[in-house]
């Protein structure tokens, strides 16, 4: 049994590609860092992540997928899914080693899983950008947070950024404890040494509040009682198209 | 901004809630310096009413007030209910500050007409114009037309909305009359027109120069009631067919008769609102526009109804074994799109994968082709399974159908007692 230990990076996985065709080998299994080896295994292979060997790997992999298929890759390692490290290797291996693009062949079940996490990817990405919700603080910024199943936050910045151009936010991710700051200009990801309330709550607490955003948070939520028609009350219906564990940070539900 | 505006909120709302339309698709417009949002082309539902209706728009009346007296309206003047009207600023404040958090994509205006119809649509154009220029909204702007507006008004209507949509309410002239006295097809069909032309128009003066102005560039829509008037769903997918001809229609709703004005002898008494029949005309909706179905194979004079029990497409299917069964490692697209539980996403998926290796079922299944449907209408790889063909139609029909119409059970336990041959027993 080959097992190969890497970084838990992405480049780290693509550095791992590129020793499976320096040292012929696949790997049966993916380590990080100080994660046990399995009970049988002829030898843990270390993989060195350097920036040439990644870089090289993703030129190949061009030269063989399209553009979205590329995006399948890292919305699948975006996924944070157990073992889907390995799934994306096979993906990438087989994409190299077939004589055409393999990418629409949806009788592989590597190719189809590839594309069914893309597609469980995609749909929480829209739904971040359907169920973010901006608190005004009183400086002006515009803060939200969130808890993604999967780690879409970076996915949703382009849209954020187009559409909020002329304002000063901050989209925080509490699970994983990071987010993104537009200041007008330019966006950067955030982390924080010491962690306020608000970013372990999720909600700015009502020193920190803009003075109307308590009274626009009341209107909304009047909107929204006021827009349903209450003969054709669907619980269910609304439960699928909003889930409950995006409930805590919209203002209409709590 | 203050309390009186909550309330106001509440009540105009309440008076747009009956519109369905709430779709903020067909414009794609990236951020403009100096100006505030977008628009997305595919539209993104910010939230779900508890009826499970999306709430992507600020859906809103200027004002509620009304002189015409259309029977199926919650807004007609001989209704006794809290009238109220935004002023253009509060309708700006809401709709950008909403906005600004992430609420709503944009806003759709409408209103009662008030004096008349001209002078109402004037209102509404007046309250578009000032969000888009004075106070540099990008975002979407749905507008209503007014059902007899002149054209002058429409056409500039057009430079600020993003879409625009007449309801027709009823599929009949007839019975538009009937309910609807002050209206008429025509005063509904001009400012279809109106809009069609001013995108036609535009269109072509964009081919030659790439800076003309955009005129409604997410289309029309419209909308009918149903079940408030007694058309069958002939009539109404009918005109739904003959809407979608036009280059400018893009959606058609239907929304099932909530009974608001239960005293009007003129509207049918309803228990609750017709869902399924609301349901099966959607799905019939679907399949005119994206399964390449004629109005024609999916409700004749044969069948003037839509099977509230299966869904069109089945339907279409079982009174047409002849087509069945359907090979999905040959057969073509057009035909693939027939088969009951397989989507448009599905059959293509099924034409690019095909190209590698031939399917079996499980193959399918993971697609996400409903298996429990399509079953009886293809063979793929695998062994043959008995289909429609052996089963017959209405064996496939009672299969599919089964465990839909169990009778409730009421918890009491029957006994049958039979009287006859022995007298009961007295204590």
């Amino acid at each position: 049994m080959t097992v190969f230990r890497y970084d838990k990076t992405f480049e780290g996985l693509l550095s791992a590609l590129f020793d499976v065709y320096r040292l012929k080998r696949f790997p049966d299994a993916l380590l990080g860092p100080g994660e046990p080896p399995p009970l049988f295994h002829d030898g843990v292979i270390e993989v060195g992540t350097t920036r040439e060997r990644a870089d090289r790997a993703w030129r190949g992999l061009e030269r063989k997928l399209s553009p979205s298929a590329l995006a399948c890759l890292t919305y699948g390692w975006l996924s944070e899914l157990p073992h889907v490290d390995l799934l994306l290797l096979r993906y990438m291996k087989k994409a190299i080693d077939a004589p055409s693009s393999i990418e629409l062949d949806f009788g592989d079940p590597v190719v189809l899983e590839v594309s069914n996490i893309w597609k469980k990817v995609n749909s929480e990405r829209h739904k971040a950008m359907q169920f973010l919700r901006f608190q005004k603080a009183a400086d002006g910024t515009y803060f939200a947070a969130m808890r993604p199943l999967y780690n879409v936050l970076s996915l949703i910045v382009p849209h954020l950024r187009d559409r909020f151009a002329d304002q000063r936010w901050l989209v925080y991710d509490v699970k994983r404890e990071y987010g993104y700051y537009h200041d007008l200009s330019s966006v950067a990801e955030v982390r924080f040494e010491e962690k306020e309330k608000h970013l372990l709550s999720g909600f700015l607490g009502d020193d920190l509040m803009a003075k109307d955003e308590k009274l626009f948070q009341q209107l909304w939520k009047t909107y929204f009682n006021s827009t349903c028609i209450r003969e054709r009350l669907n619980p269910r219906l609304h439960r699928q198209n909003m889930p409950a564990r995006f409930w805590k940070y919209l203002p209409e539900k709590r | 901004m203050n309390e009186k505006v909550i309330e106001k909120l509440k009540i105009l709302a309440e008076s747009a809630k009956y519109d369905v339309s709430c779709a903020s698709s067909g414009t794609t417009r990236g951020h403009r310096k100096g100006q505030i949002g977008s628009a997305e082309g595919w539209g993104i539902c910010h939230s779900f009413a508890e009826d499970g209706r999306c709430i992507a728009l600020l859906k809103i009346m200027l004002t509620n007030h009304c002189m015409y007296d259309c029977a199926y309206c919650i807004n007609r003047r001989s209704n006794d209910i809290r009238r109220a009207t935004f002023s253009v600023s509060e309708l700006v404040e809401l709709t950008i500050e909403f906005y600004r958090r992430n609420y709503i994509e944009g806003l759709f205006l409408s209103s009662g007409v008030v004096r008349n119809p001209d002078y109402t649509m004037e209102r509404l154009v007046r309250a578009v114009k000032d969000l888009r220029t004075t106070h540099r909204f990008n975002g979407y702007i749905h507008l209503k037309s007014i059902p007899g507006a002149s054209p002058e008004l429409v056409r500039e209507a057009g430079l600020y909305a993003d879409r625009m949509s007449v309801n027709i309410e009823i599929p009949n002239e007839r019975s538009l009359q009937l309910l609807a006295p002050e209206k008429d097809f025509e005063s509904v069909f001009s400012p279809m027109r109106h809009i069609q032309q001013g995108m036609l128009q535009s269109a072509e003066e964009r081919r030659k120069f790439r800076h003309a102005p955009r005129f409604v560039p997410a289309g029309q829509s419209t909308q009918m009631i149903v079940g408030a008037s007694p058309d069958s769903d002939r009539d109404i997918l009918r005109l739904s067919a003959a809407f979608y001809k036009r280059p400018s229609m893009k959606r058609v709703y239907y929304s099932g008769f909530v009974p608001v004005n239960a005293y009007d002898s003129r509207l049918p008494a309803l228990r609750q609102p017709p869902l399924v029949r609301e349901n099966r005309l959607y799905q019939a909706d679907w399949l005119l526009r994206f399964y390449h179905f004629q109005v024609d194979e999916i409700v004749d004079d044969a069948y003037p109804d839509l099977d509230l029990e299966v869904d069109p497409k089945l339907a279409w299917a079982l009174r047409h074994p002849e087509c069945f069964p359907v090979d999905v490692n040959r057969a073509p697209y057009e035909m693939l799109l027939r088969v009951p539980g397989l989507g448009v996403k599905s059959a293509k998926m099924i034409l690019a994968a095909r190209r590698h290796s031939r399917l079996g079922s499980s193959h399918l299944k993971q697609i996400g082709v409903v298996m429990k449907k399509a079953r009886y209408f293809i063979t793929c790889r695998e062994l043959e399974t008995r289909t429609i063909q052996e089963l017959r139609p209405e064996n496939v029909r009672r299969i599919l159908t089964r465990g839909k119409h169990r009778p409730a059970d009421d918890g009491c336990l029957l006994i049958p007692f039979d009287f006859t041959d022995n007298p009961p027993l007295r204590p």
